[in-house]
């Protein structure tokens, strides 16, 4: 075995480096669209928008550096440390944070503010790595099943009581991570086959959900019955009747929910998304607004700072979440297509390398990464262009805000540092 | 299978999904944007001042005034030093919360007319103190303002656009204003001139950034054309003074070029009544009554049967034809029997028996005998009365009546000719002259309007032709040169037929009817007519007093003025009509009219036909008892 030498950029693959630097360089272009003023500020400063960006990407550049100084076996030994320091930096919101918008999910210092959440996330994929890559860990046990669902749910848990559901719904994304550690996907197929039905509830109403659903179930059975006959129906007469019971209630019990427990603006964003609603001005705004500013960039966009809808600031949010709506007006369809061909890039990257780590802490910590990424781009790209409700988290890389940024930076670079340690004795 | 492949696929997936769906919006859907519609481009309208409008003799008679609005956009609105703000306006705190309520009640978002028509001195004073006042900013409108109050029926007036129409045009918005009837209508497209076009860049706060595009798309404002018209407004307002008290019109056409030196509609209101803060309060008023109807232009709508004066129609188409010569001789004493029946007689006040009456004296004395003679003989020609009457009909088409003018205002009626396939569709018996002989003397099923029988009368006046009627004389100061105003329209009556009938006419004012009418070295040429009324009165079939008609030109030769006057239960022509007539010829002719003839004037200025009105207008009382 090798040893490992001082230089900290030893091993480091450049080509991650390369697209996330191409990522935030350009996120920063349509942040600057996005916020710039007729006023003329300098760019580094901390009145504007932009300014402010510019200083969180010079200030995550130290911040890398550390990173990459700190050696591979560090994050895994202090793995625990980092994550229960991250827990308790959560629940310190409830002590110290400061309320906006209705959310308690800042620490406030003057000129910036720090949001926990963006950084709980490595913490926590660091955690999960570090618990399934034990040696001793078993994850046919069900009781190790849920020491992971644990460590994963304490955090999503906390930001849900902020609340922040919309940061809270990453820690989703950990099934990925779990799924390739081991754990069957019939978790993953029930979670799909509850949200299909959810929705078809709410799009079709619960009668007749209920009704093709019996239909279904009892043709099958019908048939299941027509080949097993009677010593088929002996075995099996109390699934065929549990199927009915469960599928029955859930369906009451999801129309019961949708109806009556949830909020008026939960049903609003469900109902607008499903088309069953029109709205274009008041809750509906949001997406009218980015669906039609994306539109009107075309193939090739209005061009940089020329998209007038950008510069009237019509998309609410447009410098944050809705980031994206900037790269479809003024960039076009080219801009579009680049920036989820350059996030697809490095996804695959990112998995095709932690499939080549040896050493399982590495392997999972690079899927944690890569699920987390593959979330926010899902859910965020998902909401901006009219395919998913709206879900307030940000674009990696692209949308304003220091403690996204750095949350996203260390979440990558702790993963570059292992990987530039995966041919190094542990 | 490999253990990442989930993830894999799903990344690809999913990705493939993201482009399809920009593709679908950035590509496929890509048309429905319209940058100009989307809210990050504001258009200012710069509004052109619409042209004004002027009598044949250059005076104005419509101008423009401008007037300054408070708007006031609620959701805007910052809290204000209220005190302040309603001493600037001059209005009570009351006021302004109420005000401001209903601007709030009607859209938050929107702006609304916050205060109408702010004196000028209040706007100089209130437009510097203004931006203490976030959410209220003053718009300027330009209103109509007419110098001159007379001829509201001819040169109508201008509202907002209605909001189907806004919707239906490209150059229209919501809120614009428009020509609503008369001139303003007609002449739309010359009187508004065009809206000049600024686009500029906004922002989501609705604040502009800038101009859009630099300013490559904007368009400047046209002005609009100012109109000349062909009225005299003096003869015009003398003519509604005379008509004060009566209901009527009275439609004055020059007959030498279509001009239309007045036209005449009684009751009729004051032009400035549909401008200002009073606007709407003052519409119901003249719309909404239905019983004088000073919003109906009587001149160019009502259509009345023609009386007597038609007779020269059937002397004209008489003499074309052949079936009447200057030697043809009828005997009248005292009526004119159409059939065998003892009701099948018309009656006959020309009071001549026992000698033969030929054309002259039939029309001075209105004869009724003579014209239902040559009636039926037009009509019998060779024994084919489908034949005649086609033929009688398209004779007196000629003259434009029994359809639209073509005149370019843009209210009117055709009126009714009838001809023989009208009969043959509606009668299912034999019929001939007799069973029409009503239409000899223009009764029965002959309907016109006064400006039709006025254009009538000028087609006499020049022996054979007339020219379209027309208001409008020039644009922009040069004149008008559509074919249709410029070009002679002849009648099927030879010019050697009016001789007669035009003597006879001038018999009317030396001997006949109008003979007490005469103004002194003006040879006016003349018929007057009655035409029967009859009304409904709570429940009971009356007779009033007949409608009077008169139709008119002079000088006899080389005619300046042709007129048809209607006065609503007038009685005998030669009461009202005939007066007002001369009076108007006089005034029209020499300018003013002479000390022998004031008193002529004295009488019709004072003359009032309201207690005959009176009668039309159920009584109340029974009519809530429900007794008749």
């Amino acid at each position: 075995m090798r040893q490992e030498r001082n230089n900290i950029f030893a091993g480091i693959d450049w080509f991650l480096v390369l697209i996330f630097a191409v990522l935030v360089g350009f996120g920063w272009l349509n942040i600057y669209s996005a916020s710039k003023t007729e006023d003329i500020e300098p760019l580094l400063s901390f009145s504007t928008k932009y300014g402010k960006q510019l200083i969180f990407i010079c200030l995550a550049i130290p911040l890398i550096i550390i990173i990459l100084f700190f050696n591979a076996k560090f994050y895994e030994k202090f793995a625990s440390v980092l994550y229960v320091v991250s827990l308790i930096s959560l629940v310190g919101l409830f002590l110290f944070g400061k309320k906006i918008n209705g959310a308690t999910s800042w620490y406030n210092f003057g000129v910036i503010g720090l949001q926990p959440s963006e950084f709980v996330k490595a913490f926590t994929a660091l955690a999960v790595a570090k618990l399934l890559s034990d040696r001793q860990y078993n994850f046919k046990l069900i009781k190790n099943q849920i020491k992971a669902f644990v460590i994963i749910f304490i955090p999503a848990f906390l930001i849900m009581l902020q609340p922040d559901a919309g940061s809270a719904i990453i820690y989703f994304a950990f099934f990925f991570v779990l799924n390739r550690e081991g754990l069957t996907l019939n978790y993953i197929l029930l979670g799909v086959t509850i949200i299909v039905l959810f929705l078809l509830t709410i799009l079709l109403g619960v009668k007749w959900v209920l009704v093709s659903l019996f239909s279904i179930i009892t043709l099958f059975s019908g048939y299941a019955l027509y080949r097993g006959g009677k010593r088929f129906f002996r075995f099996n007469w109390y699934k065929i009747l549990g199927i009915y019971l469960i599928i029955g209630i859930f369906i009451l019990g999801t129309g019961f929910t949708y109806n009556n427990l949830f909020k008026q603006h939960h049903r609003d964003r469900f109902e607008i998304l499903l088309g069953l609603k029109k709205d274009n001005q008041g809750i509906g705004y949001n997406s009218y607004q980015s669906e039609l500013t994306i539109s009107s960039g075309g193939f090739t966009g209005k061009g940089f700072l020329k998209g007038d809808l950008t510069q009237g600031d019509f998309v609410p949010e447009q410098h944050t979440d809705y980031i994206f709506s900037v790269i479809g007006e003024e960039w076009g369809f080219l801009g579009t297509t680049s920036v989820i061909l350059l996030f697809m890039l490095m996804l695959y990257r990112i998995i095709y390398l932690a499939d080549t780590h040896t050493n399982k802490f590495g392997r999972i910590y690079g899927y944690g990464l890569a699920s987390i990424l593959f979330f926010h781009v899902i859910v965020n790209i998902g909401m901006v262009i009219g395919l998913l409700p709206t879900v307030g988290i940000p674009l990696p890389f692209f949308s304003y805000g220091g403690s996204s940024l750095w949350g996203f930076t260390i979440l990558l670079f702790i993963f570059i540092r292992l990987d530039a340690h995966k041919n190094y004795d542990w | 299978m490999k253990k990442g492949f989930l993830l894999y696929f799903l990344i690809t997936v999913v990705c493939l999904v993201f482009i399809g769906r920009l593709f679908q919006l950035q590509i496929l859907s890509r048309d429905n944007y319209d940058p100009i519609q989307s809210a990050a481009v504001k258009i200012e309208y710069d509004y052109p001042e619409r042209g004004y409008i002027y009598d044949r003799n250059g005076k104005l008679l419509v101008a423009n005034q401008l007037s300054y609005d408070v708007m006031v956009q609620p959701n805007q609105v910052q809290p204000l030093d209220t005190l302040e703000f309603c001493n600037l306006l001059r209005i009570s705190k009351e006021d302004f919360l109420h005000r401001f309520e209903k601007a709030n009640n009607y859209a938050p978002y929107l702006p609304s007319v916050f205060l109408k028509q702010l004196a000028k001195e209040d706007f100089a004073f209130l437009q510097e103190k203004l931006h203490n006042f976030q959410g209220f900013y003053i718009q300027k409108r330009i209103i109509r303002d007419y110098p001159i109050n007379a001829a509201a029926n001819v040169l109508g007036y201008i509202g907002e656009v209605n909001e189907a129409l806004a919707k239906k045009s490209d150059y229209y918005q919501a809120g614009e204003l428009i020509g609503k009837d008369g001139i303003e209508k007609q002449y739309e497209q010359y009187l508004r001139g065009r809206k000049g076009k600024k686009y500029f860049k906004r922002n989501n706060l609705n604040k502009v950034t800038g101009s859009y595009k630099n300013g490559e798309q904007d368009t400047l404002a046209e002005n609009g054309k100012d109109l000349t018209l062909t009225l005299d407004i003096e003869l015009q307002q003398y003519a509604q003074k005379l008509m004060k008290g009566k209901r009527g019109g009275i439609v004055a056409i020059e007959p030498s070029s279509g001009e239309i030196l007045a036209l005449v509609t009684a009751p009729t209101y004051n032009p400035n009544m549909l401008v200002g803060r009073k606007r709407s309060k003052n519409s119901v008023l003249l719309f909404n009554d239905t019983i004088s109807r000073p919003a109906y232009d009587r001149g160019l709508l009502a259509v009345y049967p023609p009386g007597s004066p038609f007779k020269m129609m059937n002397a004209l188409i008489g003499l074309q034809e052949g079936v009447i010569n200057k030697n043809t001789g009828v005997y009248c004493n005292g009526g004119y029997r159409y059939g065998g029946r003892k009701n099948e007689y018309m009656k006959c006040h020309c009071e001549i028996y026992g000698r033969k009456i030929f054309l002259t004296t039939a029309i001075a004395k209105s004869c009724n005998s003579y014209f239902s003679n040559t009636y039926k003989r037009i009509v019998e020609k060779n024994n084919q009365p489908t034949k005649g009457l086609n033929n009688w009909s398209k004779h007196v088409k000629s003259f434009g009546l029994g359809n639209y003018l073509g005149y370019d205002l843009p209210a009117g009626s055709p009126g009714l000719i009838p001809s023989g396939d009208y009969y043959d569709a509606r009668l299912n018996y034999r019929w001939n002259g007799s069973s029409t002989i009503s239409n000899a003397i223009g009764q029965g099923e002959v309907l016109t309007t006064p400006i039709q029988l006025a254009n009538f009368t000028a087609a006499i006046a020049n022996r054979g032709y007339f020219y379209t009627p027309h208001i409008l004389k020039k644009v922009n100061n040069s004149p008008i040169t559509q074919a249709d105003y410029t070009v002679k329209k002849q009648t099927t009556i030879a010019k050697e037929h009016f001789k007669p009938v035009v003597e006879a006419m001038h018999e009317v004012f030396k001997t006949g009817t109008g003979k007490w009418s005469q103004v002194k070295g003006i040879e006016i040429c003349g018929k007057t007519g009655t035409s029967e009324n009859f009304a409904i009165i709570n429940g009971v079939k009356e007779q009033l007093a007949d409608h009077s008609i008169l139709v008119a030109f002079a000088p006899k030769k080389n005619p300046k003025i042709a007129l048809a006057i209607f006065v609503e239960n007038g009685g005998y022509g030669s009461t009202i009509a005939a007066p007002i007539t001369s009076l108007l010829i006089e005034k029209y002719l020499n300018g003013e009219v002479s000390e022998k003839t004031k008193y002529r004037e004295q009488n019709m200025f004072a003359m009032s036909l309201q207690s005959e009105y009176d009668k039309l207008i159920p009584k109340t009382k029974e009519i809530a008892s429900g007794t008749k």
